[in-house]
């Protein structure tokens, strides 16, 4: 993958297409699904919280929560169901209808022309949709926690801000969202490639793209996690 | 059939793991003409195409393109050989995220740095030559199956090759379409002064437009001539294809026991 790379940066615009495809459509489901996590996540956390007469930490548990976690993980989860698919299938079908074989013909390298420049597309889309994921989540524990329950305005940002340590907490977010992106991405490229030139073999490929890139996103996470914070 | 010619297969045996799909055929492909390979489906055909293509290597012999022996050739002399051929799918293969001009521009922007003005007068001129010019706007979805067949056609010209490979262009089309398409094929090889080889099953509308015709049977030639000898053969297989007679040398019905036997049910 890597040795066919060139072609995805020395033709940016192949790239800029792909993130469009992959990241800006993915933001409806990406933002809306923010805000609702960030939701539950201001109920359920003041619910907690209030037991010990802390719900002013509100804004902490929402924006570790959504930074070191849920940010990166459930985007992640959601870009494969979404972004992931559509790679796999779209080539998957470019290969079924011998699309890949025309190109190899017109000696043009399909990996490098179609392959390299979707998976850095999901690379790249990946933890800037993991980073509004994050926002909109943490806006949603805000709407919840400040304007529905009552928490104190200044107390859930002025925490919030003391506690969320920028390497410690959000490079780590951005480290963990860009392995995932290119989990994905690697494995959506790998399946649709790889796939039988037929409609079974397509749609086994699509299912395998999200079944295998969801338990290895998980799976990274648990060993990401432990490297990251094990100190903290 | 000819001193000089574009390609040249010589004891060419290919075989799918222990499948065997051609077996020690020898072809000559001469500068100009359009060459047909005929065969029922499953007799190697497109995959002779292939070969001729390096996207598969042989398990025995060799194909010579322009004097390179393909199989032998590193990625990037296969790339430049490439370049050099056009090849129209059966389904016309065209990339389905582009219009009609920029499918026909692929190529140009590739492996050319011409530009970009000069690059639409091209592929005008390309669609222009397959009767499409009108509909250089339209995506491949908004094209019929004749039509989408020229656009792959124009595609396939795009760079003026000097062998265009054909893989089943009549398959589908309507009488008009599948008229049009045999007229195309040979107006532009003459034309663009290259070679064809047109691989099918449709006998009649080949046998107007091809100068010579070779008969592939279970990855053996059984046949060869000019398309006034295949009409005239006497040889059963070529005969039973030509004139589409349900039983012959392929039998109609696949090997089974005795029917009287399995109707008496002395045979589980």
């Amino acid at each position: 993958m890597l040795m066919h790379s060139g072609t995805a940066f020395r033709r940016i615009h192949l790239t800029l297409r792909e993130i469009y495809f992959t990241g800006v459509m993915s933001l409806i489901i990406i933002l809306v699904s923010g805000l609702f996590v960030g939701m539950v996540l201001g109920l359920q956390g003041y619910d907690t919280l209030q037991r010990y007469g802390s719900s002013e930490a509100l804004g902490i548990l929402v924006a570790l929560s959504l930074v070191r976690e849920l940010g990166p993980v459930v985007a992640a989860l959601l870009f494969a169901s979404r972004a992931g698919s559509a790679i796999t299938a779209e080539i998957g079908l470019m290969k079924a209808t011998e699309q890949l074989s025309a190109m190899e013909m017109m000696a043009v390298d399909p990996l490098a022309r179609v392959v390299a420049p979707r998976f850095w597309g999901g690379v790249i889309s990946m933890p800037l949709l993991a980073a509004l994921f994050s926002a909109m989540g943490i806006f949603g524990g805000y709407l919840v926690g400040v304007q529905l329950i009552g928490v104190d305005e200044g107390s859930f940002w002025s925490q919030m801000q003391a506690s969320v340590d920028f390497r410690e907490d959000i490079m780590n977010g951005v480290i963990k969202s860009f392995v995932f992106g290119a989990i994905i991405s690697w494995v959506a490229v790998f399946e649709g490639y790889d796939a039988e030139p037929t409609a079974e073999g397509v749609s086994g490929a699509t299912t395998r793209t999200v079944v295998t890139s969801s338990l290895a996103i998980l799976a990274a996470d648990f060993i990401l996690t432990a490297f990251m914070f094990r100190g903290a | 059939m000819n001193d000089d010619p574009l390609v040249q297969i010589s004891n060419l045996s290919f075989s799918y793991d222990s499948r065997p799909i051609l077996s020690g055929i020898n072809m000559t492909i001469p500068r100009g003409k359009v060459v047909a390979i005929m065969g029922s489906s499953g007799c190697g055909k497109t995959t002779t195409l292939r070969l001729i293509g390096g996207q598969l290597k042989p398990t025995s012999g060799s194909v010579t393109v322009d004097g390179q022996v393909v199989h032998q050739l590193d990625a990037d002399s296969m790339y430049a050989m490439r370049r050099k051929l056009g090849m129209l799918f059966q389904f016309g293969a065209l990339f389905t995220d582009m219009t009609v001009f920029e499918n026909v521009a692929f190529q140009m922007r590739e492996h050319t740095n011409l530009p970009e003005a000069m690059i639409r007068d091209l592929v005008l001129m390309k669609l222009h030559a397959v009767g499409l010019r009108g509909a250089h706007a339209l995506m491949p979805t908004e094209l019929s199956g004749g039509m989408a067949r020229r656009v792959a056609l124009a595609r396939a010209i795009a760079l003026d090759p000097m062998l265009i490979m054909y893989d089943e262009p009549f398959a589908g089309l309507d009488p008009i379409s599948l008229s049009i398409v045999g007229e195309l094929i040979r107006k532009l090889n003459d034309a663009l002064g290259a070679s064809s080889i047109v691989v099918t099953h449709d006998v009649q509308e080949s046998l107007k437009i091809v100068d010579y015709v070779y008969f592939v049977s279970e990855g053996k030639i059984v046949a060869e001539g000019t398309a006034e000898e295949i009409r005239k053969s006497k040889t059963p297989y070529v005969h039973q294809f030509v004139w589409g007679e349900a039983d012959g040398p392929v039998p109609f019905h696949y090997p089974a026991t005795s029917y009287a036997e399995e109707l008496m049910g002395t045979v589980s």
